[in-house]
């Protein structure tokens, strides 16, 4: 037997108790990796991004749409070479919680600048710009739901509806679409905005916003600037951003998704403290008068401490570890049906070792009033109780 | 022969609330090594606590107490663990011994503060069960023992690490008489087979009767010693 095998063995005095106590350490740990990995996904995420790409969007509130008009004055700044719309259709498939983003696009203006997309199979984007109900799909999207080229895709549309009255869209996808030199694309779905503005019952003259691509990367603020003082004091202000700003800002228009995971963290290890530290005192009061005589045996206060001590951290890394091992087992397919909502999900070796860390900190937090406690036990006294 | 312990005018006081108790009221005492003592009183008598002083578990009010000519009075906390664990066997009324682990490891629990490395704990630990006749029963835990078994256990556990004095706080007041006995007479073959110098304090004239001498004690004091 070894010190190690001393406090093991106490600690599953009570297996119950001690069971019920790591499952609960357990799931502490496996919500902290979780809401840790989300929020990293948030805030770290790889928005597509382009360095001589800019966005822009009403300058309030990412919902609020744009005016048509604002194309022709934008195209006349200077530097801007090429530009396009894109708008949130906000339609599901088959079932409403098969979403993904779909925008209706003009085929040619939207890869000129999204240039780095390889259009597949040969003559698909030909088809797309030619043909009224063509759709295109990120090749990964297709894969999901089982596409094939030719096949009729039907969307309901929950913010546009047809002006029959109708609110199922139906596509015909004539082609995927990817990016080479991507690990994984967003899932979008591309259809022909000639067919949205022939059969939407509104919506025509409004887009959701405009990416243009600029001649002079190194400019792109000032441009960025110059776009956002055209319409300053118009009744459509704009905010004009690169990619990746304008990626974050619509992560932060969800929610500060940080504070809301480190408020959940918090109540959830607050929780964790009590529950556990109370345990933890309660095993201890059971056990006074063992402490005495491990004391009268010559186990010194300091090693008594660091017993009582000790089952804490071991209680909580034990637990904590099993938590992050459940994570990493869970990753794979929350990866999955996360993808299209946030960047890329991954329980990342630097989460894990915040966990550890925390571990440690969560069980001396536990365990130290006990140590303290049991450090000053006198033996005269404890043994009688 | 050497003196084991030597008290002089020890006293011990305990404060209660505004109340000061004394316990011990001058003791003065010297046994010798290898004796076998039995101390006698009535409850309050104040034998645990003089126990408690020379087991270490406790500092006097006042006098000096040593024990294997090491005075016990300046000894801090950290030191007297270390001189307990190293000089002194202990045994309890109750066993106390640790629910969770088995009669083995129960043993091996003195030895865990020693440098011995595991395999030599595990076989001092074994040769204290053999000693008194506990071998067969080294796998069980307490809860799967008899009483008169469980002392065995901790009397083993207060023999593993080898120490001179063994002191012994009613060690069979929960036992019945037969078993009451067999513990008493393995107690007589460690003082006289083993060296080991015994203090005992019991309230059973027949435990005294194993012992070499025994005395009396009555409110805080010494009454009288009765040879054996």
């Amino acid at each position: 037997m070894s010190m190690f095998g001393l406090i093991w063995s106490n600690l599953f005095r009570k297996r119950t108790r001690t069971t019920l106590t790591l499952l609960s350490v357990m799931i502490a740990f496996l919500l902290f990796i979780l809401l840790r990995s989300i929020s990293a996904a948030f805030s770290e995420g790889t928005f597509v991004s382009g360095a001589d790409r800019l966005m822009v969007r009403a300058k309030y509130s990412m919902i609020e749409s744009l005016p048509f008009s604002q194309k022709q004055q934008i195209l006349a700044v200077e530097g801007v070479t090429d530009i396009t719309h894109t708008s949130w259709f906000g339609g599901t498939y088959q079932d409403p919680r098969n979403f993904f983003a779909q925008y209706p696009v003009e085929p040619d203006e939207y890869f000129s600048i999204f240039s780095e997309y390889v259009v597949e199979p040969a003559g698909a984007l030909a088809r797309f710009q030619s043909q009224r109900t063509a759709a295109v799909a990120d090749v990964a999207l297709a894969q999901q739901y089982g596409w094939e080229v030719g096949d009729i895709i039907p969307i309901i549309g929950t913010l546009y509806t047809k002006k029959d009255g109708t609110d199922t869209w139906e596509f015909e996808l004539v082609g995927t679409f990817s990016n080479p030199g991507e690990a994984s694309g967003f899932p979008l779905f591309l259809f022909n905005y000639d067919y949205f503005y022939e059969a939407a019952a509104r919506g025509q003259g409004e887009i959701g916003g405009w990416t243009l691509r600029v001649d002079q990367p190194d400019r792109i603020s000032e441009i960025a600037s110059e776009i956002d003082g055209l319409f300053e004091n118009s009744s459509n202000p704009t905010k004009t951003a690169t990619e990746d700003e304008a990626g974050r800002d619509f992560a932060k228009q969800l929610g500060d998704i940080g504070f809301i995971t480190t408020m959940i963290m918090g109540a959830v290890f607050f929780t964790i403290i009590l529950l556990t530290g109370n345990t933890m005192a309660q095993a201890l009061r059971e056990r006074i008068p063992e402490l005495a005589v491990l004391k009268t045996l010559g186990f010194g206060d300091m090693t008594i401490s660091w017993l009582v001590l000790g089952e804490a951290i071991i209680l909580c890394v034990f637990g904590g570890m099993l938590g992050v091992g459940l994570a990493y087992l869970m990753a794979p397919g929350l990866s999955a049906s996360l993808e299209g909502f946030i960047g890329t999900f991954e329980v990342s070796g630097s989460v894990a070792a915040e966990a550890v860390v925390l571990m440690l900190a969560t069980g001396l937090v536990i365990g130290l009033v006990p140590a303290i406690s049991a450090k000053r036990l006198t033996i005269v006294d404890a043994l009688r109780k | 022969m050497a003196a084991a312990v030597n008290c002089s005018d020890v006293r011990k006081q305990y404060v209660k609330g505004k109340e000061v108790v004394d316990v011990l009221t001058g003791i003065n005492l010297e046994i010798e090594e290898g004796d076998f003592l039995a101390l006698m009183g009535p409850s309050g008598s104040g034998k645990t606590t003089l126990l408690n002083l020379i087991g270490g578990l406790d500092h006097p009010t006042a006098g000096q107490i040593e024990v294997g000519g090491q005075s016990l009075n300046n000894m801090s906390s950290k030191q007297l663990a270390q001189w307990r664990s190293e000089n002194v066997g202990f045994i309890f009324q109750f066993y106390n011994l640790l629910p969770v682990l088995n009669a083995q490891r129960n043993v091996e629990l003195p030895l865990l503060l020693t440098k011995l490395s595991r395999k030599q704990r595990a076989a001092n630990a074994a040769t204290a069960l053999e000693i008194v006749n506990l071998a067969d029963r080294a796998k069980h835990k307490p809860s799967e023992l008899s009483g008169g078994q469980q002392q065995r256990v901790a009397i083993a556990r207060a023999l593993v690490a080898d120490p001179k004095l063994l002191v012994c706080d009613e060690p069979t007041g929960d036992l019945d008489r037969d078993t009451a006995d067999e513990i008493l007479g393995l107690l007589q073959t460690l003082n006289t087979d083993h060296g080991k110098t015994i203090i005992m304090v019991t309230h059973d004239p027949r435990a005294a009767d194993h012992a070499r001498h025994t005395m009396h004690m009555d409110k805080g004091k010494l009454a009288s010693e009765v040879p054996a």
